[in-house]
């Protein structure tokens, strides 16, 4: 039997499990559209194409599964560059179908034509335009099997439209094969065997843990790893839930806006086993000092990650579930000595780090950002899946919010785009609708996807915004503060909407905290609404985020409170 | 660190845009292209690129490793050492006025290259061999007037073992 290339996609997404599809329409899609709504895979009709890209990256977090978009050509494709490239630099699996004027105008500058694959070239893991029907299924099945496998990331098709409206015979391709790619999975048994020494030599070894712990489902061997080696954690934004926040050994996050304990670990440690991580600039700051007594183990899925800015002594290329699974079968039987003994003098002096540097802030009669998030971890019992937007707001979640399980803290780490918590967190509920979904946010950042309130709204998802609203684009005028004698050029955001009134207007429920003693009740009710809640706390205008490193210091110099 | 030249020679899908995610991954990521080789193999659905790259060890290894991981590259190996069998090309329009052409004709003799067109003024020659091999034939036409030079990078075949 013949089918349109539509219905061949719609077959395609069914194949490979897709239940829900954020989009935008258009001229070069509307027969995608009129296909997909005679499916029964939901379709979420976002405001904004980007916010359908780090929406479908929410529900890729929280859901563990491949994001799917569909978007009009030309200006709804490049609208999704930035989520794109958000969910590049995360590693985050998603498959962007854009709609692309037909193939024989193609060149011409068509109506709403742009060479997408062109523009996302850099901030795709791979993408296509599919020419000939003939190509789409071979290219669908592709598209997913690379979005999930290896190293995940988002894929871009391009679809011209006579190619969607053509027809042909479909067959379906069960097993995808890529002769140029075969991302390797099981580790290099001989390395491990050097881990197990390192491990068993060690004096103050150190686990520093990534985005991959989580991409690989791999948490529970990590925890096993750190326990059953009495090895402390620290992680980076994007490993946070990948190990137990509450667990003695966490040592909390790493970097620019790291626990004290946390950097100043890595600056002592003997052996750095780094674990599905890339060595960020916001991680290491200067790159010479970074655990500079350190040797360094890199265990990771990308090859081009290891030694990319970072010298190491025992390079694994490997998933990270798979390689450690196996190394904790191999430490099970290695011998380890006295752990208890010989773990001693390192975690007391861990702990004497963190008594007397924890993180603090000063309470004043003023709301603290940070108090606001700490009442909200109390309040939901750390169950919550938070997104973030960016900047202060960011941070203050990534410290005080303690994340005991994985894929709960979803947050634009790589790319650092403001925009990104609303719509993630759309994403985030869809995918789990039990679940309290809250997006920390900062009033800049906010009103950069504010739109998707609407979304919200159609589709009765009832995610809550939590707005640390210091009036400024915070973590600009913090660098201004610190490096800039205090020029605010352009960050105090002299006119914000109401926030109240705004969420009125979209017919949610907007609330206000202005004293610290409101803070609590306002986050039960919000918390306690069936419906998309918009919570403004005025917060201390100036305050920052501490500790902090200066971009290019070594992280062992931080500024404290 | 010291940088060094590497000649990668990969094997890569014969589509459209591969070329230029070759590229733009060396101008995205700050890496340089000395030169480039591109053509069909015997195989019409798989092209040869041949690249030059001046770098340190450590950014040839990224070179390497971010080729390998672009979905279109079949295959990559560096050929820098003996083990492969290198060659260039160039076409040399040289200033061919009577008291210099019989000299020229002498050089392209010993040099065993070709005059592959002639006028009044002027020859053009076609060389091949090693870049060492090129140059020094520059060096010895630069006197009579180079008039224009198109040149290729190098090329280069692993040897089959003998
Ligand atoms: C799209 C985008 N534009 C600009 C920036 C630069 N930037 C980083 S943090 C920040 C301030 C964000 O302000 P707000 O959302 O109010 O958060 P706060 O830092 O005040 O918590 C800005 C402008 C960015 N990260 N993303
Ligand atoms: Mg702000």
């Amino acid at each position: 039997m013949e089918l349109s290339g539509a219905e061949i996609l719609i077959r395609v997404l069914k194949e490979e499990g897709v239940d829900t599809i954020f989009g935008f329409p258009g001229g070069a899609v509307i027969d995608i559209y009129d296909e997909l709504v005679r499916s029964d895979i939901r379709h979420i009709l976002v405001r904004h194409e980007q916010g359908a890209v780090h929406a479908a990256d929410g529900y890729a977090r929280a859901g563990n599964t491949v994001g799917v978009c569909l978007v009009t050509s030309g200006p709804g494709a490049t609208n999704t560059v930035t989520g794109l490239a958000s969910a590049y630099m995360d590693s985050i699996p998603l498959v962007v179908l854009s709609g692309q004027v037909p193939t024989q105008l193609i060149g011409n500058d068509a109506f709403q034509e742009v060479d997408i694959v062109g523009i996302t070239r850099p901030c795709t893991k791979h993408n296509y335009l599919v020419k000939d029907i003939g190509d789409l299924t071979r290219t669908l099945k592709e598209a997913f099997y690379l979005a999930r496998s290896g190293r995940p990331g988002p894929v871009l098709i391009d679809l011209p439209k006579d190619v969607v409206k053509s027809k042909t015979v479909y067959s379906p391709i069960k097993k995808v094969t890529l002769k140029s790619y075969n991302p390797t999975y099981k580790p290099n048994i001989k390395q491990l065997k050097k881990i197990v020494e390192l491990i068993a030599d060690a004096q103050r070894p150190v686990i520093f843990a990534g985005g991959g712990i989580i991409l690989s489902g791999a948490s529970e061997h990590l925890t096993a790893l750190a326990r059953n080696a009495q090895v402390p954690v620290t992680t980076s934004l994007m490993g946070l839930g990948g190990f137990p926040g509450t667990d003695p050994l966490w040592l909390g996050m790493i970097g620019m806006h790291g626990t004290y304990r946390a950097n100043m670990s890595t600056g002592a440690c003997d052996l750095l086993l780094s674990i599905g991580v890339r060595f960020d600039d916001r991680v290491t700051g200067k790159t010479d000092s970074f655990a500079s007594q350190a040797k360094i183990v890199h265990i990771d899925i990308d090859p081009t990650s290891i030694r990319k800015n970072i010298p190491v002594t025992i390079p694994v290329v490997g998933d990270c579930r798979s390689t450690l699974k196996e190394l904790n079968a191999m430490l099970t039987k290695a011998d380890l000595g006295d752990l208890k003994k010989k773990r001693k003098p390192w975690l007391d002096q861990i702990e004497e780090w963190k008594s007397t540097k924890p993180l603090a802030y000063r309470q004043t009669d003023r709301i603290k950002p940070q108090y606001v998030v700490e009442k909200l971890y109390e309040i939901t019992k750390g169950q919550a899946i938070v997104t973030t937007e960016v900047g202060q707001n960011q941070m203050w979640a990534a410290q005080y919010y303690h994340f005991d399980h994985p894929n709960h803290f979803i947050t634009s780490g790589g790319l650092g785009c403001m925009g990104f918590g609303l719509p993630a967190a759309i994403g985030a509920q869809l995918a789990c609708p039990d679940k309290t979904v809250v997006d920390i946010a900062g009033d800049g950042s906010i009103q950069m996807n504010i739109q998707e309130m609407a979304t919200a709204m159609q589709y009765c998802l009832p995610v809550k915004i939590v707005i640390l609203n210091n009036g400024y684009l915070g973590m600009v005028r913090q660098w201004q503060e610190l490096f800039y004698d205090k020029r605010y050029a352009c960050t105090d955001m002299e006119h914000a909407p109401d926030f109240v009134k705004l969420a009125e207007a979209y017919g949610a429920v907007g609330l206000r905290a202005t004293k610290p003693q409101d803070v609590e009740a306002v986050l039960k009710e919000g918390l306690s609404v069936a419906k998309p809640v918009i919570m403004d706390f005025a917060v201390e205008r100036e305050e920052s985020v501490y500790p902090m490193v200066p971009a290019g210091a070594p992280i062992t110099e931080m500024l404290l409170v | 660190m010291r940088e060094e030249k590497h000649i990668f020679t990969m094997l890569v899908d014969n589509e459209p845009g591969v070329l230029s995610r070759v590229v733009g991954l060396f101008s995205g990521r700050g890496f340089n292209i000395d030169s480039l080789v591109v053509a069909e193999t015997v195989d019409p659905k798989v092209s040869r690129i041949t690249l030059v790259s001046k770098a340190d060890q450590p950014v040839i290894e990224q070179i390497e490793k971010q080729l390998n991981k672009l979905i279109n590259v079949i295959k990559i190996r560096d050929l820098t050492g003996p083990e492969a069998v290198k060659r260039e090309m160039a076409l040399i329009c040289v200033n061919a006025k009577s008291d210099h052409r019989a000299e020229i004709l002498r050089i392209v003799d010993i040099f065993r290259c070709k005059v592959v067109d002639v006028g009044l003024e002027h020859y053009i020659i076609e060389v091949t061999g090693t870049g060492e091999k090129v140059a020094a034939l520059l060096q010895l036409l630069k006197p009579m007037g180079i008039k224009k030079i198109a040149r290729t990078g190098p090329l280069a075949l692993l040897r089959e073992p003998s």
